[in-house]
Order: structure tokens, then sequence, then C-alpha cells
């Protein structure tokens, strides 16, 4: 996680906008591998998820579900620092970004078929959070609570 | 089948957004600024923090499944039918101020993912 190490002075409003960006590049880039790395490796995998919980325990052993699975965890730590920084509603559409490369990756390695409509969806995106990244990345009071400071 | 996965996977999310981020406002900046050590122990203290992992924990096995059967190019927007519910559940539970530009901005976003969906 590129967060640093230790304890750091405290950010100015900058450096902490920054940082989210930076933060949010990093959440995209470990989702959509994490994401395809998953979905390959589940399906190259022979028994059917849902039926039986210990068959995702025997899919986990398998080195591409296990890299994806690592891949989402550190997006979802990633994601969670932002969260403390930024609005939900400021980024959900940010993260959208993820669907566009998700559909690129989908069609370029998986060779899944991409239409025009997915296109101009991809196109959409872009322009939403284009919008949503000028509002304030903050709306909410800060409220510490006592005895949680690093 | 693929309806009832996708209908676990949009709970879930929804479940598990929002009380990360109600609990990770709590935190503020030293979640970006004091490391991953620092954000494991906060989660370690934190109930409503645990709650949101089992609920993506849910969420993800759900998924796991769903893009088993389904396009990931179908699975990952289809999954984001949580993203209106989220944003409207912000303003209200969280409230946080989601004025005309962010919930158009938004909107667009949403059109561009059915549009990726369909």
């Amino acid at each position: 996680m590129a967060t640093g190490i230790g304890r750091p002075a405290p950010a100015s409003g900058r450096s902490t906008e920054y940082r989210t960006y930076s933060l949010l590049a990093a959440f995209l880039v470990l989702r959509a591998f994490g994401n395809l790395s998953l979905a390959w490796g589940t399906k190259h995998f022979p028994e059917a998820l849902a039926m039986n919980p210990l068959s995702y325990i025997r899919a986990m052993l398998s080195p591409l579900v296990a890299a994806g699975v690592a891949m989402l965890i550190l997006a979802m730590l990633v994601r969670m620092a932002v969260l403390g920084v930024a609005d939900l509603s400021f980024v959900l559409p940010l993260t959208a970004i993820g669907y566009v490369l998700a559909a690129l990756l989908g069609r370029f390695i998986l060779h899944e078929h991409v239409t025009p409509q997915r296109w101009l969806g991809t196109a959409l995106i872009f322009i939403g959070v284009a919008v949503v990244g000028s509002t304030p990345q903050n709306t909410t009071p800060q409220q510490n609570s006592a005895g949680d400071k690093p | 089948m693929t309806w009832v996965l996708l209908s676990i996977v949009i709970a879930a999310t929804v479940a598990s957004d929002l009380l990360q981020s109600y609990e990770m406002k709590r935190v503020g900046e030293p979640s970006v600024d004091a490391g991953l050590g620092y954000l494991l122990k906060t989660i370690a203290r934190r109930r409503y923090l645990i709650l949101s992992i089992a609920c993506l924990a849910v969420s993800f096995f759900s998924f796991m499944a769903l893009v088993q059967t389904a396009p990931l190019s179908f699975a990952v927007p289809a999954s984001a039918g949580s993203f209106i519910v989220e944003t409207a559940q912000a303003k209200l539970v969280l409230k946080e101020r989601v004025g005309l530009r962010r919930a158009t901005g938004a909107l667009v976003v949403l059109g561009g993912i059915v549009l990726l969906a369909g």
C-alpha cells in the first residue's frame, strides 16, 4: 500500500487530496487485475462453485484465484483508507472507471465481445467521473474518535 | 441462479460500504497517512469494520460464483446496481451533501454502467 511507513507529519489539504487520488488509482489497478485473475481462474476451475462450499477452498488453492483474492484484499484495504478522507458518494462514481478497465481487460485478454453500446457506456462513465471529480471530496465534518490517533 | 447471486452481491455490498464509510470517517486522515499497520489495527478495534468485512466476504463469494457462469463484462457492471442505492443512502444515512453536480455526475456514470451491462 502506498501510504508510507511509520507516523508521518499530518498532511495538508492538498497533500491529502493528492494521496486520495493516488490511492484511488492504486485501487482501480488492483481491482481490475484482481477481477481478471479471479475470472480467469474460476472459468478454468472444473467444479460448480455455487453448489459446494468446499469447492471454494479448493478453488482458492489455484494460483490464479489466489492471486486474484490477494489483489482484491489489498484493493479493499486501499479503498477503506480512502473512505477515511472522502465521501462514499464521491468515491463510488470515481471507482466506476474500474468498469471501463474490466471491459477493456475482458475484451483484450479474455477475448469477450464488446459492442459499440458498451464503448458508449465507457464514454459516459468518463464524463460522469469528470463531473463528480470536480466536487469537494469530503462534505461531512471530521469526527475523529478519541484514543485512535496513530 | 445468476439473478439470485447478483441480488446477494448487491445487498451485501451496500451494507458493507455504508458500515465502512461511517466507521472510516470517524478515523479520518490517519487512514491515508499512517500506513497499512495502523489500518489493520483500526480494523481489529472497530466492530462495524469487522461486520463490513463479513458483508464483503458474502458479496465476494457470491461474486466469485457469479463470474464462473456469467461473462466478466456483464457481472462487473451488473453488480453496480448497488451504486444508486448507495448514493441515496450516503445522503440519507451518512448525511453527505450530494448536490446537483455530484448527483448529475453519478447519474451519468450509472447510465454508462447500464450501457456497459446491456
